[in-house]
């Protein structure tokens, strides 16, 4: 049974400050500035898909849109069937900035999805098991400029993970990361993709993100965006992209596609 | 200049000066002592104050007022300050209002404030009030305003309800801001207590001040600036306490 349906999304802005200039180019249709043109895909349960694509491709907005944080200008998204009518604590974000709550504590803001659960007792555990599962046991009651910038990503991810949402949206989630904490936290999303087989929706502009952790990698377009490649990705994991020869071809397709023709 | 103790007596060093200059001063300036008294005239004066209670029923008579007005524009400022933060059209309707009425100095209310509520206490804390809160409801507002878009996000995110993202994400957000605030406008508070007494009651360091001018005891009036300064001192401290409580610490890390 397909999970997610996303049928034919257009999104258009207002654009305000060229308006009435000369030479806008032809995304412009009257006042609209055409930032995704007609994107349609299924997406299964328990998949992982990362969109790859030029910035300011409409990427982010997409998922957005997907998640019920924005509104298409046509098209619908459906869950399960359902139509997306807004945000959800099914779909849970994770942003590209720190989302975390600098007021509150670890444990505080893990609590947060849960605070309208009745039964303190599994209230607490799921609370425990949630961050110990992102390895910041003993951290409970940091708060989050106490912790490096990894611990908060992980912090977040285990907000996230901790209601048990349908579906997780990833926008960006490595950036700002050393190189070092960036490879640790993406293995860890892999892993925990591995074990709870939640849907996972990532933008990133990392393909080597892409190639690694997706079970499909959809490439969209220069803006007004459309789908330019989707292709599934059946190689085991953990996936080495130097020496596995079907990754590194696929990591160059998808370079030339984007733009960049050499890869040192 | 490492030793500790010597760094604690550094903010003496000026106090003691200035003693020095004045007691100079009044020597060589030839003026009277009526009209420019030694410091040790204005210890006795203290003294004689102090020992028929008038001068703690003084201050203790402008930090009641001051506390009063400057809780009433808390109550009111604060909330009105979070709706203008939050509610577009209540910011475009009443914001203009505020704006226009903050630049007059609460001292320009005075005639109106004693013609609506007569001499006593009203006229006084009313013009604290007014001199609390226009500043307290502007900072709020601009506090509330400037919350990071993204801690809405993940409010809506987590499906928190309206009142739920007041209690968790506006106020812990511009705490910070707004015990600033409440520093500052304890200090105006301050400084328009004594204005405030020296027109609309006959109590309080202003009234102290404008009554001793007037049976000319310059010393009396220096005890009570003295007071008023030292007063402000320990205000300014206490308030200076808030500032580092654990609940605001985040905000000296978050940009």
């Amino acid at each position: 049974m397909n999970k997610i349906s996303i049928k034919n999304i257009k999104k258009g802005y207002k654009e305000r400050r060229n308006q009435g200039r000369k030479g806008s180019d032809a995304s412009v249709k009257g006042d609209d500035i055409m930032v995704l043109d007609g994107i349609s895909l299924e997406i299964e349960e328990g998949e992982m898909v990362c969109f790859l694509g030029p910035s300011g491709a409409g990427k982010s907005t997409l998922l957005r849109i997907l998640a019920g944080h924005d509104q298409a200008t046509s098209g619908e998204v459906l869950f399960n069937g359902q139509p997306v009518t807004g945000p959800s604590a099914d779909n849970i974000f994770v942003y590209q900035q720190n989302g975390l709550l600098p007021w509150y504590t670890v444990w505080e803001n893990v609590e947060f999805g849960l605070r309208n659960l009745e039964d303190e007792e599994e209230k607490n555990n799921r609370i425990h098991e949630h961050i110990a599962l992102v390895e910041l046991s003993g951290f409970e009651h940091h708060y989050p400029h106490q912790l490096s910038g990894g611990m908060q990503r992980r912090a977040e991810l285990a907000r996230a993970m901790a209601v048990n949402p349908d579906v997780l949206f990833m926008d960006e989630p490595f950036t700002g990361l050393d190189y070092l904490t960036h490879l640790k936290i993406r293995e860890e999303v892999i892993n925990m993709h591995t074990f709870y087989q939640k849907t996972t929706l990532m933008v990133t502009h990392f393909i080597e993100d892409a190639l690694v952790m997706a079970d499909r990698i959809v490439v969209l377009g220069e803006r007004p965006a459309k789908v330019i490649m989707v292709k599934k990705l059946d190689f085991s994991r953990p996936r080495n992209i130097e020496k596995d020869k079907g990754l590194s071809e696929l990591r160059d397709e998808i370079f030339l596609l984007l733009g960049v023709s050499y890869v040192a | 200049m490492h030793n500790p103790i010597v760094r604690k007596l550094l903010p003496f060093i000026s106090f003691f000066l200035l003693l020095i200059i004045w007691e100079l001063t009044v020597r060589f300036s030839g003026w009277s002592t009526h009209v420019f008294p030694t410091p040790i005239e204005v210890v006795n004066g203290a003294y004689e104050l102090s020992s028929d209670g008038k001068l703690f029923k003084d201050s203790v008579a402008s930090l009641y007022r001051v506390t009063v007005g400057f809780y009433l524009a808390v109550i009111i400022g604060v909330p009105l300050g979070i709706i203008l933060g939050r509610v577009r059209v209540a910011n475009q309707i009443i914001n203009p209002l505020i704006q226009f009425l903050r630049p007059i100095s609460p001292l320009a209310w005075i005639p109106l404030a004693m013609l609506w509520f007569g001499i006593g206490e009203s006229p006084a804390i009313f013009l604290i009030f007014l001199s609390c809160f226009f500043p307290l409801v502007t900072s709020t507002m601009i506090s509330v305003l400037s919350i990071k878009p993204i801690y809405f996000q993940v409010a809506s995110n987590f499906g928190f309800t309206r009142q739920e993202v007041i209690k968790k994400v506006v106020l812990p957000a511009i705490l910070p801001e707004v015990i600033t605030s409440f520093r500052m406008i304890v200090g105006i508070a301050w400084l328009v207590v004594v204005a405030a007494e020296m027109i609309a009651v006959q109590s309080g360091l202003g009234y102290l001040i404008l009554d001793s001018r007037n049976a000319l005891r310059m010393d009396y009036v220096m005890v009570g600036m003295i007071t008023i300064g030292l007063i402000g001192l320990s205000l300014d401290y206490v308030m200076k306490q808030l500032t580092e409580l654990d609940e605001v610490e985040w905000r000296k890390f978050s940009s």
